[in-house]
């Protein structure tokens, strides 16, 4: 049982790792800022969803793994906002699509 | 496998610090607020790694303030950019 739990770890934290790439290379990569949020917002939440999804069977304790859970929705919340924030204040200030 | 996390937070961390990179070269400051949008997300993400590797159980709490943390700045930066525009809140009325 304890391989299956590493396999999945490795498995899941290898995707989330190749998101934050995927992620940071549309950032620097993307010409325009809605595409690069496009980018961003991908790499958030997904690479760092796959990464508490990793590391769930990894924590000690059941109630570890439920804050995880916790900070991976606080974050998906607050990226959601954000996201918008920034495309409005994105789209005000930069030339008019 | 505790060397496997301490090697996945390397990763994060390298990949935020290239994400960076795109402060200095950022076209508008959207893109600035964005590299450090991903730079909360990804010190979040290899500081959870890190924890566990290590198996101290406080860092998530360390975690969900830098989660609330990275949401505050780039609201204040939105707030900030937003007081220089205050008229384009309307519709847009044309050319």
């Amino acid at each position: 049982m304890r391989i299956a739990a590493d396999i999945f770890t490795i498995v899941a934290i290898l995707t989330g790792a190749f998101f934050f790439l995927a992620g940071t290379v549309g950032l620097l990569r993307f010409p325009d800022t809605l595409t690069r949020l496009h980018a961003l917002t991908k790499a958030d939440n997904l690479g760092l969803g796959l990464v508490v999804l990793g590391l769930l069977p990894q924590s000690s304790s059941v109630f570890g793994g439920l804050k995880m859970i916790l900070v991976w929705l606080l974050v998906l919340l607050a990226s959601a906002t954000v996201s918008q924030l920034i495309a409005r204040a994105a789209r005000r200030g930069g030339p008019h699509p | 496998m505790t060397s496997f996390l301490l090697a996945m937070t390397f990763f994060v961390v390298v990949m935020v610090a290239v994400g960076l990179f795109c402060v200095l070269r950022g076209a508008s400051n959207a893109d600035r607020m964005m590299a450090v949008q991903l730079f909360g997300t990804g010190g979040i993400a290899a500081l959870l790694l890190a924890g566990v590797a290590n198996g101290t159980e406080g860092v998530v709490e360390v975690v969900l303030t830098l989660s609330v943390l990275a949401a505050f700045a780039a609201v204040a930066f939105v707030k900030a950019d937003e007081s220089g525009a205050k008229d384009d809140d309307r519709p847009e009325q044309g050319p």
